[in-house]
């Protein structure tokens, strides 16, 4: 029996499927595997990315923390943030990359310190949003956690 | 007699009333539009609450059983030294009693809740509320304005984190969150809850229990939830918002256009008997005129 899952944000929902095979998915603890019958979990959600296997196909979704619960062969992502490969804006996330990285290669002490973590989060978000992008969907094979 | 003055006076007025009508309807459609705009993203928004509060309230549940003194701050309940609402408001008017409704209400709880703590503050977000609050001279713990027709997290952020800092650092002991509740389009209700501390939403119930694996820890995974369980009823209540003020602006400008068009057809009532006068006066001077230079 395949997984019935549900992508969420604040927002929108993002991605809704009942026949998912397999999902990939970052937790702050690593990276997971859920197929079908699935024990019962909570968990954090890391920045990355999430891929969803279904039949003849896989959906790759850039997520920026938040919530997954499996219980009974359902999924709910409760995604902070969550984008499709069509709708991350190559170009920005190019240059939110440089801005973060130019951030961290600057001064470090005083009030900088807490821009310090934002950067690094940052950097993140534009390092996942940029694989995604570049990984295309449809894209074979399972894709490498870093 | 009313004179051609007159007449012409009449005929201005009539002319600036229809104009008026147009403003009114015009925003009346533009309205409209927003308020299906603002009804559908809370529609959209409504799936996350629900499994959000679905979440919550199996983790809470599983936090509790765990370790009775490890609650988190958040849920914390004690004594209330101050008391904070935020209170949302529109940014604009034309809206009926929309905002002044709104207002009335949370003066109403700042009075209640006086007598029992030692400060009451308020929070407001929307032009109208803080604008009323400040005129009061009412202590505000911070304000947000210019929030847009279509707030989205962007405006929520700021707002969560000030409640929620200021709630863990003790300053404040207990949040409302005031909102003119959408029922329908005529209809909106100025509606207060409390926020924090979190009272955590009961479970389905029924279904029995299931053996969780938590990673990280229930406890942990709690302190991250509740934050974002503060936001999401924070962004319902502002979406919630955006859609009462849509609706009452677009009932208050049909009523504006109707009772516009009601004024034209009074005042052309008006001028058509004032031009029949004129012209009947000025026959009557010109039947006059001839019966005179006949009888000579």
């Amino acid at each position: 029996m395949p997984l019935a899952l549900s992508v969420v944000t604040q927002e929108r929902t993002v991605l809704e499927r009942r026949d998912v095979l397999r999902l990939i998915v970052p937790t702050t603890e690593g990276q997971i595997t859920v197929l079908p019958s699935h024990a019962p979990l909570m968990a954090s959600l890391a920045i990355g990315e999430l891929v969803v296997v279904v039949p003849g196909q896989q959906i790759p979704l850039a997520i920026h923390g938040g919530f997954i619960q499996v219980a009974r062969d359902e999924v709910t992502v409760l995604a902070d943030a969550a984008e499709h490969v069509e709708e991350i804006d190559e170009q920005r996330a190019e240059a939110a990359r440089e801005r973060a990285q130019r951030r961290l290669a600057g001064p470090r002490a005083g009030p900088e310190a807490v821009d310090l973590l934002r950067a690094q989060l940052a950097l993140q978000r534009a390092l996942v949003r940029l694989r995604v992008r570049r990984r295309r969907g449809g894209a074979t094979g399972v894709p490498s956690a870093r | 007699m009313a004179g051609a003055g007159a007449v012409r006076a009449v005929r201005n007025r009539i002319r600036s009333v229809q104009n008026a009508s147009k403003v009114t309807k015009a925003m009346e459609l533009v309205a409209a539009s927003k308020m299906r705009r603002a009804q559908e993203r809370a529609l959209s928004s409504r799936p996350y609450a629900e499994r959000m509060r679905a979440v919550l309230a199996h983790l809470s549940g599983y936090a509790a059983r765990g370790d009775a003194d490890a609650t988190h701050p958040l849920l914390q309940q004690r004594a209330v030294k101050h008391f904070a609402f935020i209170h949302i408001t529109a940014d604009r008017g034309l809206a009926g009693g929309l905002n002044s409704n709104m207002n009335r209400a949370g003066a109403t709880l700042a009075l209640e809740q006086q007598p029992h703590v030692e400060r009451v503050s308020a929070l407001p977000v929307g032009r109208k509320g803080r604008d009323f609050f400040r005129r009061s001279g009412f202590p505000l713990l911070a304000e947000f304005t210019a929030i847009g027709d279509f707030p989205g997290m962007a405006v929520v952020l700021p707002i969560a984190r000030i409640v929620i800092d200021d709630y863990s650092a003790g300053r404040v002991d207990r949040v409302f969150l005031g909102y003119q509740r959408f029922v329908n389009t005529a209809l909106q209700r100025p509606t207060f809850r409390q926020l924090l501390p979190v009272t955590a939403p009961e479970g389905a119930g029924g279904a029995k229990p299931l053996d969780f694996i938590f990673e990280p820890a229930p406890e942990q995974l709690l302190q991250m939830l509740l934050p974002r369980y503060v936001e999401m009823q924070i962004f319902e209540a502002l979406l919630d918002a955006a859609a009462s003020e849509q609706s009452a602006r677009m009932v208050a400008m049909r009523q504006a256009t109707d009772a516009a068009n009601d004024m034209v057809q009074d005042l052309t009532l008006t001028y058509n008997k004032a031009r029949q006068e004129l012209v009947t006066s000025e026959l009557l001077d010109i039947v006059g005129g001839k019966a005179a230079l006949e009888q000579q």
